[in-house]
């Protein structure tokens, strides 16, 4: 009897190998795009066979429903998001290769070493820099292009470096800043402008700590145009007749802004100043592509890169990427907080 | 206090070919209260924009007192507006709204305090003056409108519409208050409504706008009582005028076999180009009941009574052949006529009754030009 099921076993395994193979080691562009229309036939197989039969039942509980609904979702944030979360917090308390526990000791370094106090420099002044500049350059922008004749095509080119990926940001800025002698012909913009007013050429991406504010710029320059964009549109949704009253009540120019534009745009205000910090915060691909993080440019995300997949010190990279998690709560609390407010004075 | 004069003002918005605002011509006395009226796209609110200095005056003048405004920003008019939906600023309390064009102008804050208050007193908002206007109901934030109107003591008050987003009760309650509030500040007004019956209860003077032009200025019982031309005529009063187009022969209107006499001046006064026909118009509480017999009795079928207790309104199809019939309109419609009945004798439906006009409340106009004729 035993005998039998074994070898049931064993032709069940024979027969379905190829099937598994197939389905696991994928080889090619062709297989892996095939590949990838089997994955999603089945989720919509699957979502979809739930959803009917939940549907299609008329006594099905009430929970049930719900399960169906929120269950598949749940269970994607869950395996996706909260697991690997918790694995990452459990693993910066262990060392480079998680053999052995060693408690507070990767954040003592963090925090300690001069090497990882100049990563945590660098990124506080991202995360200061970066939304306040570009917010106050986006907000001074589209309110002089408010209402000019040629505002649709000055806001695309102010909206543009928004579609460019920041490796491709990247790549475009270290053209800009370009290092060459000052007696030699200029490939880099900048460089050719200080040879033209007859200074000296600058090797912007090296001279530490300025090469922090190069780099910046170009976030800000990437950023400006997503602020630009909310702002304006906000702008635009103050209610004429409040313009109007305040235009009797004696505003213009510069009082109006005040009083008027700034106070009504407040919400997108928030909404933007954060929403760039978040994404300031998670600065990865800039100061890759640039400096590799070299000449003291480095910041959080860069150096939990660094440490996890060039160091190999996974313990240490985990809690790089738990502080950052820690410094990305407090915005987004701020930043809910004031939606929740802004709603109920509308 | 001051007057204010619309001398030949011209609005032509950008673009358009035909005037906003047409040559208006208006003089508005210190301490009066002035309502324009007319149906939506006549040209009332931007004749109160180009008071206020939010729209450009392309031909003419308009001064307040003896000053040419013309040229001058909003704010040097000395002039406050209220507005359709209130503008308030939703980012500041109450008291902060009210007293924010002080503030602008630089008034010292204990005399700001004390303005206000006075003025919320006024308006019953004393309770609510912390509060943002988020937190207040529609009769509330409208109020708050009008004590930043008062708060300014201004030369001149301009309300835009500013019952018109109250509901119908509150409405009837709020066009009293303003009304006597005005008469007690003495402060002249222009109110602009779409609504007639605000504009015969609550102005001193009615001016009637249509398609930019000018219809007729005067107190509300010159507009009921001798309108001056058929607009005017079908635009005051509640339920319109019924107005009809009848052909004249030997001295009498005629319709069917109803004859209607009229006076030899009106017969004199029509020229070739009315090609025998009379406008004459009679509003619904100028009908009598009367028997078939009675001279110039028209026969109305009974299709609806509308019962207000006070009153019985009867609307009824011309029992007259149908080519007569369609040259007569009233509110109701084509062919149909509103008669004022007893309401303690209301007709039944289907039934036919005989209405005669009452002697002197018929008005004649001209059928070629719509201009009246004075009998």
């Amino acid at each position: 009897m035993d005998e039998i099921l074994n070898n049931a076993g064993l032709w069940i395994e024979y027969y379905t190998r190829p099937v598994r193979e197939w389905l696991l080691d994928a080889d090619g562009a062709g297989h892996k795009l095939a590949l990838m229309v089997v994955a999603i036939l089945l989720f919509v197989g699957v979502m979809g066979g739930i959803l009917a039969l939940v549907d299609r039942s008329r006594r099905a509980p009430g929970w049930l429903v719900t399960v169906a609904f929120v269950g598949p979702a749940l269970a994607a944030i869950t395996f996706g998001l909260i697991y690997p979360a918790l694995r990452t917090i459990y693993s910066s308390f262990f060392n480079r290769n998680g053999s052995e526990f060693i408690g507070m000791d990767n954040y003592i370094q963090a925090f300690t070493q001069s090497q990882f106090q100049l990563v945590l420099r660098n990124t506080a002044l991202w995360v200061l820099l970066v939304p306040v500049l570009a917010t106050l350059i986006g907000l001074i922008y589209a309110v002089v292009v408010d209402r000019t004749r040629f505002e649709k095509f000055a806001k695309t080119l102010m909206f543009l470096p928004m579609s460019i990926s920041m490796v491709g940001a990247g790549i475009i800025w270290r053209f800009m800043y370009d290092y060459k002698q000052t007696s030699a012909e200029q490939t880099g913009l900048l460089n050719q402008l200080l040879v033209m007013v007859g200074l000296d050429t600058k090797q912007f991406l090296l001279d530490s700590p300025e090469n922090n504010f190069f780099l910046i710029i170009v976030m800000v320059w990437i950023q400006a145009g997503f602020a630009m964009t909310i702002l304006a549109a906000a702008i635009r949704a103050i209610p004429d007749d409040i313009v109007e009253a305040a235009r009797l009540d004696g505003l213009t120019g510069i009082k109006m802004f005040r009083y008027i534009t700034i106070p009504s745009i407040r919400p997108a205000l928030v909404v933007v100043l954060t929403t760039i910090a978040m994404a300031t915060l998670k600065v990865f691909d800039i100061v890759r592509t640039m400096t590799n993080g070299n000449f003291g440019t480095s910041v959080v995300a860069n150096e939990f890169y660094e440490q996890s997949f060039r160091q190999l010190n996974a313990g240490l990279g985990a809690a790089l990427a738990v502080i950052l998690f820690v410094l990305v709560i407090p915005i987004v609390i701020y930043n809910v907080r004031q939606m929740r407010i802004s709603e109920e004075i509308r | 206090m001051a007057t204010v004069t619309y001398d030949q003002a011209t609005r032509v918005y950008p673009g358009t070919e035909r005037p906003a605002v047409d040559a208006l011509d208006l003089h508005i006395e210190d301490g009066e209260f002035l309502v324009l009226v007319g149906p939506s796209g006549c040209g009332k609110s931007t004749s109160l924009r180009m008071l206020a200095g939010l729209e450009d005056v392309n031909a003419g003048r308009i001064l307040i007192g003896d000053r040419d405004v013309t040229d001058v920003q909003p704010k040097d008019r000395d002039i406050a507006m209220v507005f359709q939906n209130y503008a308030l600023y939703p980012h500041m309390s109450v008291a902060d709204n009210m007293g924010f064009a002080l503030k602008i102008a630089g008034t010292p804050k204990a005399e700001i305090r004390k303005r206000v208050e006075e003025a919320a007193k006024i308006l019953d908002l004393t309770e609510y003056l912390d509060r943002k206007p988020k937190a207040l109901s529609g009769g509330q934030r409208q109020r708050v409108a009008m004590g930043r109107a008062i708060v300014r003591q201004p030369q001149v008050f301009l309300m835009d519409e500013p019952l018109s987003n109250l509901d119908a009760k509150l409405r009837v309650q709020t066009r009293t208050q303003i009304a006597s509030l005005q008469r007690r500040l003495g402060v002249t007004t222009v109110y602009v409504t779409h609504d007639q019956t605000e504009a015969l209860t609550m102005g001193d003077r009615i001016a009637v706008l249509k398609d930019g032009l000018l219809q007729q200025v005067g107190t509300p019982r010159d507009m009921y009582d001798t309108p001056a031309n058929v607009f005017v005529a079908g635009f005051i009063g509640s339920p319109a005028m019924n107005i009809g187009s009848f052909q004249v022969a030997d001295g009498v209107a005629q319709l069917g076999s109803t004859r209607i006499p009229l006076e030899r001046s009106i017969v004199g006064a029509l020229t070739p180009e009315d090609k025998g026909h009379v406008t004459l118009g009679f509003r619904p509480e100028s009908l009598d009941v009367v028997s078939q017999g009675a001279e110039g009795a028209i026969p109305v079928k009974v299709a609806l009574v509308e019962e207000l207790g006070s009153d019985a309104f009867v609307y009824g199809d011309l029992d007259v052949p149908e080519s007569a019939a369609k040259e007569i309109h009233s509110g109701a419609g084509d062919a149909r006529v509103i008669v004022r009945v007893d309401p303690r004798q209301v007709p039944g439906k289907n039934e036919t009754i005989w209405v005669a006009i009452r002697p002197g409340e018929r008005h004649a106009f001209s059928a070629s030009t719509g201009l009246r004729i004075n009998a």
